[in-house]
């Protein structure tokens, strides 16, 4: 809503109050005033001028020669190439020695040889934004009445002395969508009164009941329908302080009865429209809903085609306006007009907002019964227009209002007490104070023993409640008197619970172990929300996405890091180790929420090691990610609880991938990306993994419980053993450790061998073993019967032999 | 004898001084307190002496070898010294080669920024309460005060799935679903922080996925003044501890009375700078009184019960807190992005 501060002072005094001032009072108040625009920008010395005398000039065809009297002695001759500019026009001149918007000084000149002494001055030249130029003068200089006085200042006259505060209304705050609305507001803060328009209207004898009818069908949509009708108007421009406060406003001027009805909306925020009365086609106005497929012609000739779901004012036949939202071509005003009906109604918002959407149009007076309307306000402004039509356009107005009305209407009254203010805000306000505050908002209230009865303006849709009443104290009182203070009651300690204090570990030891933390998308595209995908379901797609690229809900993180990789490397960062965690969506049926669950995944790619000068470098591989979840799965306690598989994964490496299970069940995959996606992902040798964090953060673990720190010795012995090329490690350190029983206390690997000393599809594995006993000292006989017991055991299930 | 004694001690001592390693050290060693020394001799000659000059020759004798004896013993700590700091220099290496690395990462800073508020609430008493990213319209919307069909809920600005189902716009949901399990007994004092999604196009300033973290305190007597203190102690602690804060009326479906919180400007103190935008004074809050719908629908008599709410945006205090200018740098995840958030 643009204020005009010059016109603001018509309904409230602020004397002693700068429009910058009141816009931070404004604010502090509630309505954030979003700017201030001093509308003159930077002009000096333009007045009205009176052309007595317009010719050819003599050298040009595009340029005339005026004589133009501004009030100073002599008339002067000034060069114009406007096409508009004719004998008797007032005009702005923009003297010698004037300033224009721009810094633009006006000297004497010579135009191809003819003296010129000034400026003629089109509105854009004064700084008028183009689009609230009236068409007529919108190539041309700006016309003013034949009453403006000579040499008068026309930044005056056109309201470009003026300021306008531009206030960025909340929803709730939908009365301030009007002159009248804000002058409430600014009277109650500042303690002023308000000074309401007066209406002065002189009805004929006839009745508007002979001239036509209305009736309403859908009265849910429209509880509130009046009219009036004023005859014989002259259309023509409306005065000027009007056109200048219109533009003011942000409105285009166009003539006296669109203008008047234009000026009413912003005066009292009530939309009205005008139709031409011989126009309509018939006598009678039928308010309905539109018939599926049927069709109207709006004012801005473009033919639209309606659905149940639209209002439409008819003829009791055919649409001739589009309720709330526009007027129809058929019925509009135009210079020809003789007769008006004027329209004022209340349109019901959801019903306007439904139409706004469907036919992408938003006007003016559809944003105000979007956001709702003063209907105890319809009529009255319905006279003042009408009032303003005789005054302006030389109209009749026609004895009595046809009018629909089927509002039920009900008085908002709201009891508080002074105690309840006081608990809610925790402030210490006085009686006194609080009937002071609902004094100045002009809102009727009676008193008693701190109990607070106050019947709510209707202006005030926003206002229904006890808690309205205690923010519009809060607010008026200011909140930099509200003291500052820590909740009383019970004050229990604040605490993490095991999972999420559970998780901060886990992205600790990530960290430390070297990758960073990343943050990448939920919504990805369709081909890339399965892959990698520990578990898949049915895509949840957006009802309406804003991109392909973001339009369904990821199953896995994982792609995404590898995007996040590829960014990385694009950039010449070319090691990459990134992990996030986060959530993916797996669908449930229609209408239900899907399983949100937690996971946490990898991609590290590059040179993991450096330090060169001591000979070290090492690339990523297999064992360093798998090394660093070996890390993970310790940290939360349940390293003797995985397991790794060997796994052939989509996307994945067959012979590098392996599934990780926690109790015998899949919780999650490590492998290195196959060279066919590492090719789509633009990357190099990399490796991922995915993993369900919550089966790894809610699974049981024991406490921490000490054991005896070894008081006697250990012995340990080292093991080779040779074994087809296919057993893996693993099975057959869990064979030993089963074999080994209680004594084994460790098994660790200490190398691997293939190659020329074995013979084909043969390799080594060289263990070594650590025996202990926590009551005594093992004796070499005892620890020889064990390790003999483990040697038989992989011999019998592997056919493994002691390399020499 | 005496004399021979005296010179010997004197030649002794002399050699010791003159050794200067440990072997030539053992061979003065040998040579005068070995078995086959000059005194050892000499001790054998006692048997030629009479009586009464035998025990104090014998004397005379013991005086001889312990100089030498403590001569020897401290030739050889100055030698086995003058051994260890040689052996040392030898070992001496270049202390500016660089380290071996340690590789480290470390937060996103958003995480850094979620952490830190976490903790300080945690601190006054607080708990975190999580919930489900995809939500049901109920939580996200109607139970929040936004009925159906309020123009703060257009379908342009909200990811929906279905007509009941969308990604959630805030992360008020999770109070909502939060104070339902309270089934209507106080106190809740909890923080919410999480994902939340708008239908943005993705710019320096918008994201169409981004952060937000709410808390919420319902109990019997919470006042709005609470709300100020509470947050102004927030401010403190996480912008410094000459902060204040400002409340400004607003309007939020979910509260009232709604306001939006300024703190006073870390960069300039308050007197105006470019960050603050002249003002002394950066938005960082929108907060309230919960309104009694909200509560009502949650189940809680809003007679009895009060509460204060509030919500803030990690990426917004993060780009203050670190000055970065733009907001897709959070999802982009470049290291040289990311790295720079790794020190306390
Ligand atoms: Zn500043």
């Amino acid at each position: 809503m643009f204020v005009s501060y010059k016109w603001l002072q018509q309904y409230v005094d602020l004397t002693g109050i700068t429009a910058k001032e009141l816009a931070d009072r404004i604010t502090k108040a509630g309505i954030e005033v979003e700017s201030v625009e001093v509308r003159n920008k930077g002009i000096q010395g333009v007045v009205i001028g009176h052309v007595l005398e317009r010719e050819q000039h003599p050298n040009a065809d595009k340029l005339s020669k005026c004589l133009v009297d501004i009030g100073e002695g002599e008339p002067v001759q000034i060069i114009c190439g406007a096409p508009n500019v004719a004998k008797g026009q007032k005009v702005a001149v923009a003297k010698v020695g004037a300033v224009l918007p721009g810094n633009f000084k006006i000297k004497r000149a010579k135009l191809r040889g003819e003296e010129s002494n000034g400026m003629i001055c089109s509105l854009q030249e004064l700084g008028v934004e183009s689009k609230l130029v009236p068409k007529e003068y919108a190539d041309g200089i700006f016309v003013f009445p034949s009453d403006a006085p000579v040499g008068a200042d026309a930044l005056e006259l056109l309201y470009l002395d003026d300021e306008v505060l531009e206030l960025g209304l909340t929803p709730n705050r939908a009365d301030c969508l009007s002159m009248i609305g804000v002058a409430y507001e600014v009277a109650a803060i500042l303690g002023r009164s308000v000074k309401l328009p007066a209406i002065e209207l002189h009805e004929n004898n006839e009745s508007v009941h002979d001239y036509i009818s209305v009736r309403v069908d859908a009265p849910e949509d429209n509880p509130l329908y009046a009219g009036r009708i004023v005859k014989n108007v002259k259309i023509g421009p409306s005065p000027l302080w009007m056109q200048a406060r219109l533009m003011a406003a942000g409105i285009r001027p166009h003539n006296n009865v669109v203008d008047i009805t234009n000026y009413i909306l912003l005066e009292y925020g009530q939309p009205l429209h005008a139709f031409d009365y011989d126009r309509l086609g018939s006598k009678e106005i039928v308010v309905r809903r539109a018939k599926a497929g049927e069709t109207i012609e709006t004012l801005d000739d473009v033919e639209r085609t309606l659905t149940e779901d639209h209002l439409v004012i008819t003829n009791g036949k055919e649409p001739v306006a589009l309720a709330g939202v526009m007027g129809g071509a058929n019925s509009e005003v135009c210079d020809e007009t003789v007769n008006v009906f004027i329209e004022a109604a209340y349109f019901n918002g959801a019903t306007i907002r439904q139409a706004v959407k469907d036919h992408g149009l938003r006007s003016e007076s559809s944003t105000r019964f979007e956001k709702g309307i003063d209907p105890a306000r319809t009529k009255e402004a319905l006279d003042r227009a009408a009032a303003l039509m005789a005054e302006y356009a030389s109209g009749e107005v026609v004895g009595g209002v046809v009018e629909v009305n089927t509002l039920t209407k009900k008085e908002v009254v709201v009891t508080i007490t002074l105690d309840r203010i006081n608990r809610v805000l925790g402030t210490t306000i006085t009686k006194e104070e609080v009937g002071g505050i609902l004094t100045n908002l002009q809102f009727t209230f009676t008193e008693d023993n701190g109990t607070f009865t106050i019947a709510v303006p209707s202006r005030r849709r926003d206002i229904a409640i006890e808690e309205d009443i205690i923010e519009e104290v809060a607010r008026l009182y200011g909140y930099d008197h509200l003291p500052a203070t820590l909740p009383i009651g019970e004050a229990k300690p604040g605490k993490l619970t095991p999972y999420q204090a559970k998780r901060r570990h886990v992205r600790r030891y990530l960290e430390d172990a070297g990758l960073f933390q990343a943050i990448t998308y939920s919504l990805t595209n369709e081909a890339k929300a399965t892959m990698f995908a520990l578990e898949t379901a049915q895509p949840i797609r957006l009802a309406l996405p804003m991109s392909e690229e973001r339009s369904v809900l990821r199953q896995s993180l994982v792609p995404h890091l590898l995007e996040a990789a590829s960014y990385n490397r694009a950039r010449q960062v070319e090691n990459v180790a990134l992990y996030e965690i986060g959530s993916v969506y797996l669908a449930n049926g229609e209408n239900e929420l899907p399983n949100e669950k937690e996971r946490l995944a990898g991609v590290l790619t590059g040179v993991w090691h450096v330090h060169l000068w001591q000979g070290e470098k090492k690339a990523v591989d297999f064992y360093v990610v798998k090394g660093i979840l070996d890390g993970l799965f310790a940290l939360l306690g349940l390293e003797n609880r995985i397991e790794y598989k060997q796994a052939k994964r989509e996307h994945l490496h067959p012979g590098r991938t392996a599934e990780i299970l926690l109790d015998h069940k899949t919780i999650g995959f490590v492998g290195q990306l196959h060279p066919n996606v590492q090719k789509q992902f633009d990357l190099k040798e990399t490796y991922v993994f995915e993993l369900d964090l919550e089966a790894l953060l809610k699974a049981e673990v024991a406490d921490i419980r000490y054991t005896a720190i070894p008081r006697f010795p250990s012995i340990t012995r080292d093991i080779a053993l040779v074994v087809d090329e296919h057993i893996v490690a693993g099975e057959l350190q869990k064979a030993i450790i089963a074999a080994g029983g209680e004594l084994l206390k460790d098994v660790s690997i200490f190398d691997v061998y293939k190659g020329d000393r074995l013979p084909d599809g043969k390799k080594s594995l060289a263990f070594s073993l650590r025996y202990y006993d926590p009551e005594r000292t093992l004796t070499d006989e005892e620890v020889t019967n064990v390790h003999e017991q483990v040697i038989k055991a992989v011999e019998q299930q592997f056919g493994a032999t002691l390399r020499g | 004898m005496k004399e021979r004694l005296q010179q010997l001690q004197q030649e002794a001592l002399e050699k010791i001084e003159q050794a200067n390693d440990l072997k030539a050290l053992n061979d003065v060693r040998v040579a005068y307190l070995g078995k086959k020394s000059p005194i050892t001799e000499v001790l054998r000659g006692m048997g030629a002496l009479s009586p009464e000059e035998r025990p104090i020759m014998g004397a005379l004798v013991n005086d001889v070898r312990e100089a030498i004896q403590r001569a020897l013993e401290a030739k050889q700590a100055t030698l086995e010294q003058e051994e260890v700091e040689k052996k040392l220099a030898s070992e001496a290496i270049d202390v500016t080669l660089p380290g071996r690395p340690i590789r480290r990462g470390n937060h996103h800073p958003l995480t850094r920024v979620i952490e830190e508020i976490e903790d300080l609430f945690i601190g006054m008493g607080y708990t975190i309460a999580e919930g489900p990213e995809v939500e049901q319209d109920y939580y996200n919307f109607e139970a929040l005060n936004l009925p159906k069909g309020h123009p703060a809920r257009d379908m342009q600005d909200s990811f929906y799935i279905t007509e009941e189902i969308l990604l959630r716009t805030h992360t008020s949901p999770v109070q909502a679903r939060t104070m339902e399990k309270h089934e209507g007994r106080g106190p809740v004092k909890i923080i919410c922080p999480g994902k939340v999604y708008r239908r943005d196009n993705d710019d320096a300033t918008h994201s169409h996925q981004f952060t937000q973290i709410e808390g919420l305190v319902v109990d019997e007597n919470v006042r709005m003044s609470d709300l100020k203190g509470t947050l102004r102690e927030f401010a403190r602690k996480m912008f410094g501890e000459d902060r204040d804060i400002r409340f400004r009326p607003s309007f939020f479906p979910f509260t009232e009375p709604s306001v939006e919180v300024d703190v006073s400007c870390a960069n300039c103190g308050g007197h105006g700078c470019n960050v603050c935008k002249g003002t002394g004074w950066i938005e960082i809050l929108g907060a309230g009184m919960v309104h009694p719908n909200v509560l009502e629908m949650a189940g809680f008599d809003s007679k009895k019960y009060t509460g204060f709410a509030f919500g803030m945006g990690p990426e917004r205090i993060a780009m203050l807190k670190y000055g970065i200018d733009d907001i897709r740098h959070f999802y982009q995840n470049d290291i040289r992005f990311l790295q720079q958030f790794n020190r306390v």
